[in-house]
């Protein structure tokens, strides 16, 4: 199955993902972009650290794109998320989706964001001045379905 | 039997270890791991929402441990 699913130390590249989902048979590629904030409940932070589970995060990465493809009929999803320190205002997730028309491709890329955000095991740990914090999920996922 | 439990992100820092050996008896289920992890990381005593997968999948706490799987423990996920 084509796609793209990595976790990666170091700077994520769009146009990586782009190239990666991109085909003479598809007329949209949608495109998502997860930046670092500077703020979190107001107050400042100035750092942001990525932990992940890397083997089964790369395992459930590529189940978000089967279910991509069994939803809106499109293989080719590129996901990419960051581990490790990651300075405020840069990537920490890309995603990429290419298919026939634009609205799969933009509800799919919609899609990959939400499931990451639910079920893929990554962790943040935001850096304030003196202290920092793991965040955790609003609810856990359970077994996935 | 002997079985190694992963942990991740805060409960890897709770424990000071990114992996605990723990003591479970046939029949075992997640949810018996999950007990001895606790008595061997008191951090982890009030956890309420642990998370656990088998060879990289979610499982479920009733779920039975053989000994041969990958297992892991941790908190909601963040990602994004």
């Amino acid at each position: 199955m084509p796609g793209l699913y990595q976790i990666v130390e170091g700077p994520l590249e769009l146009v990586a993902a782009i190239r990666a989902v991109s085909g003479p048979d598809r007329g949209a590629i949608a495109t998502f972009i997860g930046t670092t904030r500077n703020h979190h409940d107001g107050r400042p932070v100035q750092a942001l650290e990525y932990h992940a589970y890397v083997p089964m995060a790369e395992a459930v990465m590529r189940q978000i794109g089967g279910e991509i493809d069994s939803r809106f009929g499109t293989p080719h999803v590129a996901i990419l998320h960051r581990i490790g320190r990651v300075a405020i205002g840069d990537p920490s997730v890309i995603i990429a989706v290419a298919a026939a028309h634009r609205r799969e491709a933009l509800a799919a890329c919609a899609h990959a964001i939400e499931r990451l955000k639910e079920i893929v095991p990554i962790w943040k740990k935001e850096h304030f001045a003196g202290s920092a914090i793991w965040v955790e999920g609003p609810e856990p996922p359970g077994p996935s379905s | 039997m002997t079985v190694p439990v992963l942990l991740f992100a805060r409960y890897r820092e709770a424990a000071g270890a990114a992996v605990v050996d723990i003591e479970i008896g046939e029949d075992a289920t997640l949810a018996d791991v999950w007990e001895r992890v606790r008595a061997r990381v008191p951090a982890l005593r009030d956890e309420r929402r642990p998370l656990f997968s088998c060879d990289r999948a979610y499982a479920r706490p009733d779920h039975p441990v053989t000994g041969r799987e990958e297992i892991a423990v941790f908190p909601p996920v963040s990602g994004g």
